[in-house]
Formats: structure tokens, C-alpha cells, sequence
């Protein structure tokens, strides 16, 4: 077999399987589980009804319990076509609104991160006093502090984008400085020395050997921490008073009770985790393409 | 030459104590104003608080030192904002001192306890359990239909990058205001990791050992509970542990979306509205310490458990 037919049957056509799977079993669910108010709402008023228009009409609710895949595609689809880009009824306005938020917050989480795992490995004191207590947060909910920092950044006049990417960037700087250290702690004692053999500077040692040999240990926190930043955005949207914003989107779609726009949210914020995810992933790429894996 | 270090790190200590004694002391009443030469006062015991760290800090030795710096300078951080927010008459909606969220943690402690039972030990504990249950039995379920694994895998592992605790209001929907709702995003959100880590783990017995099994002529059940389900359990405690945070972060979170009128999260979103910090606070450290505790708990699980594994032993 060609490297491409193997491709294929390891790893594209078992993925499509399950996917299929997943789409037939959402038909099958969302059949079952629309089917009493369907019956109730439509087709009882109306008398006798066959298999086939019960069926059809679980499929094509206005307020289904759970919507058919493709009611969200269409959904998605109009939503994204019908109205202009800057409208709040386009849900891509709302995606550029959370990532916004997310992107802001994550530069500087990691920028702040990693500034913070250099401090620690030159000082030993922040690495005994301080560390401890990085490493500790991460058994504990960090996220939910986050209407803290909503009122007190709201008190002290910040509105926008500022509250947000302030939760976005301190849940993304856990996991960066976590690993950054760990990563500028990973040259073995013979490199170090050989930099010490060639009376290379402590800066030196760092730009040249601590650094790019942390890469590998702090981009996959960078995917840890963009996620944890979308999940943080998309909370901080949530107290009344933000309009726009997937998390806001969602919080509408259930006061509301317009459970295919809920879905819709919720399939547009996966794509948008999958997006930032895989631009981290391809800058890992182009950093790291001349490494030996 | 170290007990010149221990004598530098007793002097700075006894320093930094006196001077915090007698800032303390020096605190003026409720409403007063404090004396001008207060702040220079605050800002030097500052500096002898950051030498005592630092003198403890350099010294090398028992193993316990490291933890005691740690929890010095959490002592420090205490002191400080304590008499920082009281000096400077920092707003309480801001950062109330730690004395008062100790206050609202015992006075409040009958409505903390009752979000303690709602949030933890209904939503938490119940979707932590079935989600990491059912990850464990599907990953073992699929261990012979590598098709199946190779379909899963991939998706499985992308579920981490996208925030499923968004589908805490289609739960609300399905499933109603109480824990249900909230236990059934946490049981969607423990599953995917602990599915990633069982199918890891299951792979991480050795080319050796697996052999040595089938010279026994042992049958795929002997060799799954005698070598490989064993050789999976540091994987299987990794997630497990990656999973109680995960569990309590998407219990509050969803609880965020709507709850009945009782839960952590239910308490940290409407006191936040209300601008009672204190008790905010109060709930983030039941929270917080939830969280530390339940991770303490299963590292001593995984030393009971996985005993004579290396990377147990190597930690011990």
C-alpha cells in the first residue's frame, strides 16, 4: 500500500466512522427526545399523523429539546450570511469579540509567565517562596475568582475588553510559568557547563541555552493556557451587562429559551478553542521545524 | 559555613518579627488616622519580611525548609495585606482583609457549609465519579477494537482545547436548576481525559513483561488485571487528579449559567453582584481548599495504590 492508503485507513477513515456515528446517533436522539412535544404542540391538533411526518417534524422545530445537526448548520450558516459583520445578530461578530478578549489576555499571561519562570530560575528565593504556590494553584479553581476581578477592575472604571482579557491572562499564566520553568531548568548539567567552559555570561547561558531548549516544554502549556483563556473569556462575559461575546450569546440562547441558537454558541466557541489551538500549534511548528523530534 | 547561614536567617527572622509585632501594635483604632511615620514603618518591616524569606531561602538542608519558606511567605503576604488594607482604608468591595473573610467564613459558616454539600459533594463528587468511571470503562471496553481507538483517540484528544463547560445551559435545560445539571457537564467534562489517559495507559506495559504473559499462556483477562491495568494506574491517577480540578471548575461554572439558590458558584456570582466581598472570598477559600485536599487525598491514594511504581517511589 501506498503511504497515502495507509494514511487513510489508519487514521482518516476510522475518524470518519466515529463521526458518522456521532451524526446518526444525534438524529436518532433528537428524534426521540423532540418526539413528545412534537406530538403535542403539532401533530395532535391536527389529527391523524403517519411515521414519516413525525419524523420530519422533531427535525424541524422551532424549540426543539435537542436540535437536529442540520438545524445549527442552518442556523450557523444564515447567521453568518444574512447579516453584516458588525451586526450582533452575525455570530462571527461574537467570535471576534471573545477572541479578542482571549488573544490579549494570552499575550500577555504568557509574556507575564514567562518573565516570571526567568525571574525564578535566577533567584532562589522566589523559586522556594513562590513556586510552591504557582504549582499549588493548579489544584484549585482558579476561574472562579473571575467575578472578583469583574468587580473590582468594573469598580475601578475598566470596561470592555480589559476585565476580560485580565481573567484570560492570569488563568493562561499558571500552566506558562509552571512549565517555562520547568523547561529552563531541562539543559543537562554538561550543556550548562560547556557554556561555563566557554566563560559565557549568565545572559548569554539563558538567550543561548535555558531558552530554546524551555521551547518544547512551554508550547504545549501555550495549548493548555490559550484554552483555559477562551474558557476564561467566555465566563467573563457572562454577569449582565455584556452584549456581546460568545459566553453573552450563550446566556441569551437560555433566557431566552432559543435552544438552536444555544447550540449554535456552543458549536461556533469549539471552533473557535480548535482555531486558537491549532495557530498555537502551527507557530510551535514553524519554531520548532529545524529540531530533531 | 552553614551555621553562619542558619545564625543570618534566626537574626533576620527575629527582626522581621519584632518590627511586625510592633507595626501591629502601632495600628491605629477603627476610623482613626494613622500616625505620618507609619508608612516608612510599614515599608521597612516590608523589607525585613522580604530578608527574612530570603535568609530561609538560601539555607540548604532538610527537605521541610523548602515547605516552611513557601508557607513563610505566605505568612508574609498575609501580614501584609492584612495591615496594608487597614492602614490604607482600602474599600472592602475591592480587597476586604483576611480578618474579615475569616469572619464571614465562621459567622457564614451554616450557609457555606450548605453550598459545600450542594456543589462538592452532590455535583462534584457524582459527575467526578461517573465521568471518570465511564472514561476507565470505555477505554477499557475499546482496548481490543483498535479501529475504534484510532476513530476515538483524535477526538478525544481535541476535546481539551474546546470549552465544554459552555453546554452547562443545554443542561440546565435538560436536566433542570439542581445538581443533575451541574453533575452531568462535569460527568462530559472528567470523561474525555480520563478515556485519553486509560487508552495511555494501557499501552505502557513493557515489550517484556507482555511477553513474559504469554509464555505464562495468560489470557487476555490474566494479563489485563495482573500487568497492564496495574502498569495503567499512574495515568489513571494522573487524570483522576487533572479531573477534581477540572470537576470543580465546571460545577461552578455552570452554576454561573443558573442554580437553585444554593451552591459555591451560586454564591461567589450573586454576593459578587450584591458587592459582598467577604463572603465571596469565604466561598473561594472553601473552594480553594476543596481543591488542594481532594489532590492531597488522591496522591495518598496513588502511594497506597501504585506503591511500587517507580514514579511513586522516585516522588517518595
Amino acid at each position: 500500500m501506498t503511504t497515502d492508503a495507509v494514511r487513510w485507513h489508519q487514521k482518516v477513515l476510522p475518524v470518519a466512522v466515529v463521526l458518522a456515528g456521532v451524526a446518526v446517533l444525534w438524529y436518532v436522539a433528537a428524534v426521540g427526545l423532540n418526539a413528545a412535544g412534537a406530538i403535542e404542540r403539532v401533530l395532535a391538533p391536527k389529527g391523524a399523523y403517519t411515521t414519516g411526518d413525525l419524523i420530519s417534524t422533531t427535525l424541524n422545530m422551532q424549540r426543539p429539546v435537542l436540535p437536529a445537526p442540520h438545524q445549527v448548520a442552518t442556523d450557523l450558516w444564515s447567521s453568518m450570511v444574512d447579516w453584516p459583520l458588525d451586526s450582533p445578530r452575525n455570530l462571527l461578530y461574537h467570535v471576534a469579540v471573545t477572541a479578542e478578549s482571549t488573544l490579549v489576555g494570552f499575550v500577555l499571561g504568557t509574556l507575564l509567565g514567562m518573565a516570571l519562570a526567568a525571574a525564578i530560575v535566577h533567584s532562589r528565593t522566589l523559586d522556594r517562596a513562590l513556586l510552591p504556590w504557582i504549582v499549588a494553584s493548579q489544584t484549585v479553581p482558579v476561574l472562579a475568582i473571575a467575578p472578583i476581578v469583574l468587580v473590582i477592575l468594573g469598580s475601578l472604571g475598566f470596561s470592555g475588553v480589559a476585565p476580560k482579557a485580565t481573567i484570560a491572562m492570569y488563568l493562561c499564566f499558571f500552566p506558562v510559568t509552571v512549565a517555562m520553568v520547568q523547561g529552563l531548568r531541562a539543559p543537562q548539567r554538561i550543556e550548562t557547563e560547556l557554556m561555563h567552559t566557554y566563560a559565557a555570561s549568565r545572559n548569554q547561558a539563558f538567550w543561548m541555552l535555558r531558552l530554546p531548549s524551555a521551547l518544547p516544554f512551554l508550547f504545549p502549556s501555550l495549548r493548555v493556557a490559550i484554552a483555559a483563556g477562551l474558557v476564561g473569556a467566555m465566563v467573563a462575559e457572562l454577569p449582565t451587562g455584556a452584549q456581546a461575546g460568545l459566553g453573552a450569546r450563550l446566556l441569551t440562547g437560555s433566557y431566552y429559551g432559543n435552544t438552536v441558537a444555544i447550540w449554535s454558541a456552543l458549536v461556533m466557541s469549539a471552533l473557535l478553542g480548535l482555531a486558537l489551538t491549532a495557530a498555537v500549534a502551527g507557530v510551535e511548528k514553524l519554531v520548532l521545524r529545524r529540531r530533531p523530534r | 559555613m552553614n551555621g553562619g547561614r542558619v545564625r543570618s536567617a534566626l537574626l533576620a527572622l527575629g527582626l522581621a518579627l519584632l518590627a511586625a509585632i510592633g507595626l501591629w501594635l502601632a495600628m491605629p483604632g477603627e476610623g482613626a488616622e494613622p500616625a505620618g511615620w507609619m508608612t516608612p514603618a510599614f515599608l521597612a518591616t516590608l523589607v525585613l519580611a522580604g530578608w527574612s524569606v530570603q535568609r530561609t531561602a538560601a539555607l540548604d538542608g532538610q527537605r521541610w525548609l523548602g515547605t516552611a519558606t513557601a508557607a513563610l511567605f505566605g505568612l508574609w503576604v498575609l501580614f501584609f495585606w492584612q495591615i496594608g488594607v487597614t492602614l490604607y482604608q482600602v474599600p472592602r468591595v475591592l480587597l476586604p482583609a483576611p480578618s474579615f473573610i475569616l469572619q464571614a467564613l465562621v459567622d457564614r459558616w451554616d450557609v457555606l457549609a450548605g453550598d459545600f454539600v450542594q456543589t462538592v459533594l452532590k455535583a462534584v463528587l457524582i459527575g467526578w465519579a461517573l465521568g471518570s468511571g465511564l472514561g476507565f470503562a470505555v477505554g477499557v471496553a475499546i482496548d481490543r477494537a483498535p479501529f475504534l481507538q484510532r476513530g476515538l483517540l483524535p477526538i478525544a484528544s481535541l476535546t481539551s482545547t474546546v470549552p465544554l463547560v459552555a453546554v452547562a445551559p443545554i443542561a440546565v435545560m435538560w436536566f433542570g436548576f439542581e445538581w443533575p445539571s451541574k453533575a452531568a457537564v462535569v460527568v462530559l467534562m472528567t470523561f474525555f481525559p480520563m478515556l485519553v489517559s486509560t487508552l495511555a495507559g494501557l499501552q505502557a506495559a513493557g515489550r517484556l513483561e507482555r511477553e513474559l504473559m504469554q509464555t505464562y499462556a495468560a489470557s487476555y483477562g490474566r494479563a489485563l488485571l495482573d500487568l497492564r491495568l496495574p502498569a495503567a494506574m499512574p495515568f489513571i491517577f494522573s487524570a483522576l487528579k487533572v479531573n477534581a480540578t477540572l470537576a470543580l471548575i465546571g460545577a461552578i461554572v455552570a452554576e454561573f449559567f443558573g442554580s437553585p439558590t444554593v451552591g459555591l458558584g451560586f454564591r461567589i456570582s450573586t454576593e459578587a453582584a450584591r458587592m459582598n466581598m467577604a463572603l465571596v472570598w469565604g466561598a473561594i477559600v472553601v473552594a480553594a481548599v476543596t481543591g488542594s485536599v481532594a489532590y492531597a487525598l488522591l496522591v495518598q491514594l496513588e502511594r497506597r495504590i501504585a506503591f511500587w511504581h517507580p514514579s511513586v517511589r522516585a516522588a517518595a
